[in-house]
């Protein structure tokens, strides 16, 4: 066994259970007592040692007969706290949920668990996935492990993917799910050093995923590598009749882009994500980051993405629209909590007034407001519009590059209290990843460095609807090239 | 166009949650500059634009209509707070 767990990829665990060298069991045993050490970092909120033992056992068994299923099989990975699974609590980080057991999996849950993999818990998440520092959690907020020693406070992880990226940067798990709205996926992989991916729309099946968005909401890996990212989405993806929305399209293979070069790679630079707010640092990145593709021989080109400004406030109707529509669900009636009332609107009134936290009552209220009667065109059409432009945008400059590259968030990792008064400065974590949610894209972070303080900075690369293999050609060959190795705790 | 204190008091009952009266002048700040900053999609012309319906443009797979689960009424009511029997209660709606 590895003495540091963060040694461990999906590729190397694969390799070796096939080769005998370890088995599930203690792989999972080993994880099992680093998520129980760890829980200063508050990156699970419900553990599932028992099971993950029972499944390492049965992944063990079918490797014995020659029966393995896979590069997952009988890999310790985690599973953010948004995808049902049959007989685990899911919570959705939520008061309104954390008495729910669902007696059904999640189609991508479900995927990864006939993959083989072993769950070894529920991460924390940003209540219904709505945040960008994993402080909004009825389950308190994530510490990142990144956080230098003696700070007066923790540094945040990111969000809302928060739990899932501090357990697999802290060494408790191996890889991990993650759903990404507006960028949940991309934002904490870039504060924690680790590769984040959101595939396109409709890759992953919704069904069976706590909703927030419908029309933004993508399920995808968080993982230490490129190549972990495309084993691990591999496992994930497919077609399901259960989402009218699923793509009935086979996933391509992804981990044989990986080892494709640059060469000859058309990559755009779109001129409006320069901020003027942007730290120096983040600029200079993404500088390198275009000069790291030249010298592999790729054509770099300055493109336009003319609506960009414009993605942000879109995101900010389409999101909230759809949540308040989608959170009428928790009425405590059918199932969560229940604050009883005199009358039935009274229940409603208390079980929600009660059951949801401020950040997710006020998006329900913005979304309840720009439906409303005579505002529904006034901000959720026109917005449905501008998001037609933005797509447009995207589909006119992928006529003449294949991918883009972009800092993944506009700032590294900050500390817990910051940017919390005022909701808009929080949203704005997301500026470079909402465009490619509202176009579908799929999209990828790659870690690229270090900032002055040492704490870890992502770049982003989107490619065209469907074009997986391209992005996970692009980003193998951006992570050879960043060579990033850091790891919290150690001064690089 | 500025939410009132009235205003925010009718989306939370519209909404279904209960704000506390201390709450209602705060939360129409709050709500007041979300709504101001979204409003900036004012300058962008949309003139003849299409709203966008679906992200990803495929033909959507058709299913045969037809019952493929069902009896399940113990798993159904399974995380009721207030099953009653194979029922959901609530409190009482009619006179």
């Amino acid at each position: 066994m590895m003495s540091d767990l963060r040694d461990w990829t999906i590729a190397s665990a694969s390799d070796a259970l096939e080769k005998g060298e370890v088995s599930s069991v203690e792989l999972t045993g080993a994880f099992i007592e680093a998520m129980e050490a760890g829980r200063t970092l508050n990156a699970f909120i419900t553990e599932t040692p028992e099971l993950a033992r029972e499944r390492a056992a049965e992944s063990d068994a079918r490797r014995k007969n020659g029966d393995a299923r896979g590069p997952m099989d009988g890999v310790p990975i985690a599973m953010k706290d948004l995808f049902c699974t049959e007989g685990v609590r899911t919570t959705a980080a939520s008061h309104i949920l954390d008495n729910f057991i669902p007696t059904y999996e999640s189609t991508v849950s479900g995927n990864l668990r006939d993959a083989g993999s072993v769950m070894l818990g529920k991460t924390n998440l940003d209540e219904f996935a709505m945040g960008s520092a994993n402080i909004t959690s009825y389950f308190g907020s994530v510490k990142n492990p990144w956080t230098p020693e003696g700070a007066n406070a923790n540094l945040v992880p990111g969000g809302s993917s928060g739990g899932s990226v501090a357990a697999v940067s802290g060494g408790l798990a191996i890889a991990a799910t993650g759903t990404d709205t507006g960028g949940s996926i991309r934002q904490p992989a870039s504060f924690t050093g680790l590769v984040g991916m959101k595939p396109t729309y409709g890759r992953c099946s919704r069904w069976g995923v706590v909703a927030f968005a419908s029309s933004l909401d993508q399920a995808g890996p968080l993982t230490r590598n490129v190549e972990d990212a495309a084993i691990m989405l591999q496992a994930m993806a497919g077609h399901d009749p259960k989402d009218s929305t699923s793509l009935p399209l086979d996933m391509p293979d992804c981990r044989a882009a990986c080892t494709r070069d640059a060469k000859g790679l058309r990559v755009g630079i779109p001129k409006e994500y320069t901020l003027d707010s942007m730290p120096a640092e983040i600029q200079k990145l993404w500088d390198q980051g275009a000069q790291w593709f030249r010298d592999m021989g790729a054509d770099v080109v300055e493109v336009s993405l003319p609506h960009t400004k414009y993605a942000l406030p879109t995101y900010y109707i389409v999101a909230p629209a759809e949540a308040s529509s989608n959170l009428a669900r928790y009425d405590g009636v059918r199932y969560g909590f229940r604050k009883d009332g005199a009358s039935l609107d009274e229940m409603y009134e208390l079980t929600r007034g009660e059951g949801f936290g401020a950040e997710v009552q006020r998006r329900v209220m913005i979304g309840t407001y720009v439906l409303s009667a005579g505002y529904y065109d006034a901000y959720y059409v026109k917005a449905q519009q501008v998001r037609t432009l933005i797509a447009e945008d995207f589909k006119k400059v992928f006529n003449d590059v294949d991918v883009l590259l972009t800092p993944t968030a506009p700032s590294a990792a900050f500390f817990e209290g910051e940017k919390m008064d005022d909701p808009i400065a929080m949203y704005l974590n997301d500026v470079f990843t909402v465009p490619a949610s509202l176009a579908g894209l799929p999209a990828i972070s790659v870690p690229g460095g270090l900032d002055t303080s040492g704490l870890p900075l992502g770049l982003q690369l989107i490619s065209g609807v469907c074009q997986e293999e391209t992005l996970f050609r692009a980003a193998s060959a951006l992570e050879e090239a960043a060579g990033f190795t850091a790891r919290p705790g150690e001064m690089a | 166009m500025s939410l009132t204190k009235d205003d925010v008091r009718k989306i939370a009952f519209l909404a279904r949650i209960r704000v506390p009266d201390e709450r209602l002048e705060p939360l129409a700040g709050e709500l007041n500059n979300i709504v101001g900053w979204v409003e900036q999609l004012g300058e962008v012309n949309t003139d003849g634009v299409e709203p966008m319906t679906s992200v990803v443009e495929t033909e959507t797979p058709m299913r045969k209509d037809e019952v493929t689960e069902g009896g399940i009424t113990d798993k159904v009511l399974s995380n009721a707070p207030d099953g009653e029997g194979p029922f959901y209660g609530v409190p009482k709606v009619v006179e």
